[in-house]
């Protein structure tokens, strides 16, 4: 298990490196002159070259690479050119907020994508689950932007139930909590089905059965731990995107969030800050990927005591 | 030659039996009709559109549906129903043209990675991870923000970033196929390996292919109306449906039919495509076959 532990935190930094390498020199290939964009149209050449030799911008960009690199593993992810303030301290504040909604919108998903995926399981091929199929087909197939904007006008507009904008109260939360989750939920609810159904047919599932055990036991004490796997996969691959999904939930309702912050620096071109926001973003999903690895040396036996599972 | 006919022979087979097996699945069928029935639209946009996507009637702007405009206009007085028929194109061409890119870069590293293996396997392997760590969005974001809105580089964008399953999944193939007496007997034979891949490697991974593809579509869809939507996709005055409903969230109170027309095309356009690719993958897949 440690070896496999092991092996999978060096692939991940060695995939953080190769993200940075990619992120600073796709970054660095932008037409046009930041210094120039900073400073502004009115800025004089000598005053601009004297900023671009300040801000290292005129050395080799290997070498502003490696210092951009050096600095971030320091915690020093640079300052904005716009907001004046430092990337980690914009990005963190930003952070948080997205935070809350993303993992409220997660666990909204968990739980309503496993209780579903469940249930059409249990019901297979009857009314319940074909219609569970349809939403969660719907939900899958449904843009998150589009569907924030149907829960603003239902509930925000016509019956004023929520706020549509920003996130100052806790009744802010639901809706963009909602139009985030629910496609997650529909992509769980689908592969904890296939991964149930799959599961069921096994000999163990019929010799619990023949054991007398009640249905829920054999569905949650056998079926369901041993669908895992699957469902983990696809959970795990939800959560990185959620943060990434939240982006376009920010944007419709206004919320300060990382995406929302990230989408401004993009407008503006701010670099450090879109630099710094797709690192940070990244990091998260590497972390989580890694998290979702060492989650199913838990969940499965064979990985732990076989090394690493194909 | 004699073995060349019968693999000839069993690749038709293998395709016949499919296609009778899609046909009995009566949901995909449906929805294949649908993707047709897009196609079409699509290809017929100058012709069945009721107006000029583009042509600003700003007297009747942001009109309800009525009788001359059947899905009403926008706020430059814009009919809707033609917009949404020009955006099928973008949409379906985007959905494609990705997919096209996305599927020869998948192929093409996915069997090089199972064909060749140890250490060119080992370094794609590590790109393929690299890739799949990627928040998608927020890297089709940044290329777009290097690279600039427009069609083309939606097409470049979004075929970079979404090889990775394809080239995943061919590996497997590969790696199942390359032990197979005719591959063994093609290579002793002289065959090049270029003709071992694409003569025996490629048709017999085809279907794993039109399976990638076919459900890589829908996202490709979504993500060029994420991105539309964030104004980094298509540029105005082109219609796109992701950008048509950016630019009715400004009215949501006045003017509630306008977000809703280009919503409901992508999730049925979004929907087809999801139902025909699993159905595809039930009768294509010999694993899901039996």
């Amino acid at each position: 298990m440690p070896k496999y532990l092991l092996k999978r935190i060096a692939q991940a930094i060695g995939v953080v490196l190769v993200i940075s390498m990619i992120t600073f020199f796709i970054l660095n290939i932008v037409p046009g002159n930041p210094v120039q964009l900073m400073l502004g149209d009115f800025a004089t050449q000598e005053t601009i070259d004297r900023v671009t030799h300040e801000m290292g911008l005129d050395k080799p960009v290997v070498l502003q690479y490696l210092h951009w690199l050096g600095n971030m593993l320091k915690g020093d992810f640079g300052t904005s050119y716009f907001q004046r303030q430092p990337v980690l301290l914009l990005l963190g504040k930003a952070f948080t907020v997205t935070a809350k909604l993303a993992l409220s919108s997660y666990v909204l998903a968990l739980v309503i994508g496993v209780g579903f995926g469940i249930i059409a399981a249990v019901f297979h091929n009857r009314f319940l689950d074909k219609l569970l199929m349809v939403f969660s087909i719907a939900g899958i197939s449904a843009p998150n932007f589009w569907i924030a904007i149907i829960l603003q006008i239902i509930f925000g507009l016509k019956l004023h139930w929520f706020p549509i904008s920003g996130v100052r109260t806790f009744a802010a939360y639901i809706l963009p909590t909602i139009a985030l989750g629910t496609r997650y939920a529909a992509s769980i609810s689908r592969i904890t089905r296939t991964s149930m159904l799959e599961v069921v047919k096994q000999d163990y599932i019929r010799t619990a059965k023949a054991k007398g055990l009640s249905r829920l036991q054999v569905t949650m004490g056998h079926a369901f731990r041993n669908a895992l796997i699957p469902i983990v996969t696809v959970a795990g691959a939800d959560l990185s995107n959620i943060f990434t999904g939240s982006m376009l939930i920010e944007s419709v309702f206004s919320i300060p969030g990382i995406g929302k912050l990230f989408l401004d620096c993009i407008g503006n071109r701010d670099l450090p800050l879109v630099e710094g926001g797709v690192m940070y973003i990244a990091v998260i999903c590497v972390i989580v990927y890694l998290l979702v690895d060492m989650l199913y040396t838990v969940i499965d036996p064979r990985i732990r005591l076989g090394g690493e599972n194909e | 030659m004699n073995n060349k006919a019968r693999d000839l022979k069993n690749t038709k087979g293998f395709y016949r039996i499919s296609w009778g097996l899609l046909k009995k699945n009566k949901l995909a069928m449906i929805c294949l009709f649908v993707v047709l029935f897009l196609t079409l639209v699509a290809i017929l946009a100058p012709v069945i559109t009721p107006y000029d996507p583009n042509f600003q009637m700003i007297k009747e702007k942001l009109q309800g549906p009525n009788a001359k405009h059947l899905l009403g206009t926008d706020e430059y007085g814009r009919d809707i129903l033609s917009r949404i028929i020009y955006g099928c194109r973008i949409s379906l061409s985007v959905g494609i043209v990705s997919q096209l890119i996305a599927t020869i870069i998948g192929f093409g590293m996915g069997v090089c990675a199972g064909y060749f293996g140890k250490k060119v396997d080992a370094v794609i392997s590590f790109i393929i991870q690299v890739f799949a760590s990627f928040p998608f969005l927020l890297f089709a974001i940044a290329i777009m923000f290097v690279l600039g809105p427009g069609l083309n580089n939606l097409y470049i964008a979004l075929g970079l970033l979404s090889w990775t399953s394809t080239a995943r999944l061919i590996r497997g193939d590969v790696l199942k196929l390359k032990d197979s007496e005719y591959i063994q007997a093609c290579i002793v034979g002289g065959g090049s390996h270029l003709r071992v891949i694409l003569k025996h490697l490629l048709p017999n991974c085809f279907y794993t292919l039109i399976i990638t593809s076919t459900l890589g579509i829908p996202s490709a869809i979504l993500s060029e109306a994420s991105l539309s939507f964030l104004g980094l996709g298509v540029q105005p005055p082109m219609s796109s449906w992701g950008s048509m409903v950016s630019g009715a969230q400004a009215y949501i109170r006045s003017a509630t039919y306008y977000s809703i027309a280009p919503g409901v095309a992508i999730i049925i356009t979004v929907m087809a495509f999801n139902l025909l690719g699993d159905g595809l993958r039930d009768a294509l897949d010999p694993k899901m076959r039996s």
